[in-house]
């Protein structure tokens, strides 16, 4: 009886009698929801262009930070060090085609799917090879990100919001609304949506694949490169960091992997109930339920929606 | 379209071999196919007929001969550099976009014509946005054409197999081709399908005077459309010539009746 009550009764008394607490919580929960978003769409973005789900995806991230970063460390402005981390993606994207998916066309999925495991460690190894090992910090303040809070007096209390947290909301924002929009009205995008449907026939009404995968990969790399800047700016930049890419997967179980307002929706689910579980319910289970709740949440929606929130249903005459 | 005019040679094919490891796809074959004509590919089963398509498109490259588009010889083309070059074509189990709309399918068949970059497109502006509505306004030629405005927007994936048949035509259509590559375009057709796409086919040939190079096992179809008849058996060209010339041909007997020993 008391279980029950402490489960179903207490947090949302709570929840009631601090509505300026809960406030802040959601919000924390939806700037994490928002990164999660990002880094979903990072494989969204491949998984629809290739059929591939890219594992070096969290990895990309973090070389994409840390390259930033170590520039900087040697001297380059940091302006000039992001365009140069830029140009670096798109090298990467260059030689991820040349390297890895041209000689593996027509592979089974697996195959390819291997094949981003390889490429994971080889950035690892790069990454240190290049920057070392250490932990290092964002350059935030040479970004001219907004740094301090915003403190509003609402609901009896202040809730207060790290101005860095709204520019990464925002930045994700116009980003996933320019990509989606991308997708779903331009020629590269029907190219890339042709694509992902079938290789062969988008190979013979003109597309060149080559040229679709060095676009989606790289278009990747500024998805990772956001992603890492403000992953970075939260916590370090280091390896570690491509642990938080694997919440993604909640998050792509969630939206469905196919789809881009699937990435943003799951990702805010998952970001906000992360939170509110963490906060609210913790402490019932002695804490730390943060590690599993996201997996749990996505498991129930996957006993509804097997093809996720806004995943396509795969309709095929027999 | 072509520099060629009718009755010239639009595409040869010398001496075409091409084998996958040990199995020999197509041994020695050469034919031609003149601007303006329908074209007709027969034979049995693994005669290697889609392995010859497969060769004109680009997808496969033969470890022998030559095949000369307008005149021009080429190398080993890709596929993407073929239909830039003018050579479009169907699948012989369809091979459409699923999951996008029939519009959006004939639309991608526009790709090579589309030439806003990248920037004016990810603003969707200005000359991107003209260029899209001028392309937009030739997929609904086609659609008309074929008479399926009725599933402009439904997903080609739901539809029935004729009718994805005929929005994968649509789909080489809009891509204006000097030379139309048809791989059994009326395969699991009933009768009433196979009439409407014969016509297709024929106002294809006559209105936007696409020459059509067509594999069909229909014979009745064949000996109807086509101008000309390559009859292909064990990857060897067996016989060349008007459907009726094909028809009396005694090797050709042989390998559809099989040969009494």
């Amino acid at each position: 009886m008391n279980l029950l009550y402490q489960l179903f009764v207490d947090p949302f008394v709570q929840m009631a009698g601090a509505p300026d607490l809960l406030a802040q919580t959601i919000w924390e929960g939806f700037v994490g929801g928002v990164l999660y978003a990002l880094i979903a769409l990072g494989f969204v973005l491949i998984f629809k262009a290739s059929g591939v789900f890219n594992f070096a995806q969290g990895i990309m991230m973090v070389f994409a930070a840390l390259t930033l970063v170590g520039l900087h460390e040697k001297g380059v402005p940091a302006y000039l060090a992001l365009i140069a981390t830029i140009g670096v993606m798109y090298l990467l994207a260059l030689g991820v085609e040349r390297v890895v998916l041209r000689p593996l066309v027509n592979q089974p999925d697996i195959i390819l799917f291997m094949a981003t495991f390889g490429l994971t460690y080889f950035l690892i190894g790069l990454g240190e090879l290049l920057f070392g090992g250490n932990p290092k910090t964002m350059i935030t303040q040479e970004l001219y990100l907004p740094s301090g809070s915003i403190d509003l007096k609402m609901l009896g209390g202040t809730v207060s919001l790290q101005k860095i947290d709204i520019a990464a909301a925002l930045i994700a924002l116009v980003m996933v609304a320019g990509l989606g929009l991308f997708f779903q009205k331009t020629r590269i995008g029907r190219a890339l949506r042709a694509v992902a449907d079938d290789h062969q026939a988008a190979l013979s009404v003109g597309i060149s694949l080559n040229q679709i995968w060095v676009v989606v990969w790289f278009a990747a790399g500024i998805v990772a490169l956001a992603t890492g800047v403000f992953w970075g700016a939260r916590s370090e930049v280091s390896f570690s960091l491509q642990i938080v890419a694997l919440k993604a997967l909640p998050v792509l179980i969630l939206g469905g992997l196919t789809s881009i307002p699937g990435a943003i929706v799951g990702g805010l689910i998952i970001g906000i109930g992360e939170k509110l579980g963490e906060f609210y319910w913790g402490p019932i289970f002695g804490g730390g339920i943060d590690a599993w709740l996201a997996y749990f949440i996505a498991l129930a929606f996957l006993l509804f929606r097997p093809q996720g929130l806004f995943g396509e249903r795969i309709i095929e005459r027999i | 379209m072509s520099d060629a005019g009718p009755g010239e040679i639009l595409l040869s094919v010398e001496e075409v071999s091409l084998s996958f490891g040990g199995v020999k796809a197509i041994r020695d074959v050469s034919f031609d196919i003149k601007k303006g004509e329908i074209r007709a590919i027969i034979g049995p089963n693994g005669a290697g007929k889609t392995s010859m398509l497969n060769v004109i498109n680009g997808f496969y490259h033969p470890q022998r001969g030559r095949i000369a588009f307008r005149g021009e010889t080429r190398p080993a083309m890709k596929p993407h550099e073929a239909a830039a070059h003018g050579i479009a074509r169907t699948f012989q189990n369809v091979a459409l976009f699923k999951g996008m709309s029939t519009l959006d399918n004939i639309m991608a068949g526009r790709t090579l014509r589309m030439k806003r970059g990248l920037f004016w497109q990810a603003l969707r502006h200005g000359p991107a946005l003209a260029e899209e509505i001028e392309h937009r306004r030739f997929c609904e030629g086609i659609v008309d054409f074929l008479e399926i405005e009725a599933i402009r927007k439904t997903a080609v994936g739901s539809l029935p197999y004729g009718l994805q048949k005929r929005v994968e035509l649509g789909r080489a259509l809009a891509m204006e081709p000097d030379l139309l590559l048809l791989d059994e375009p009326m395969a699991g057709m009933n009768l009433e399908e196979k009439e409407d796409m014969c016509r297709f086919i024929l106002d294809v040939n006559h209105q936007f005077g696409a020459t059509i190079a067509l594999i069909e096992h229909d014979m009745g179809v064949v000996m109807d459309l086509a101008d000309r008849v390559v009859v292909m058996e064990y990857g060897r060209k067996i016989a060349d010539g008007t459907p009726d010339e094909v028809k009396r041909d005694k090797s050709v007997i042989d390998a559809y009746l099989g040969v009494a020993h």
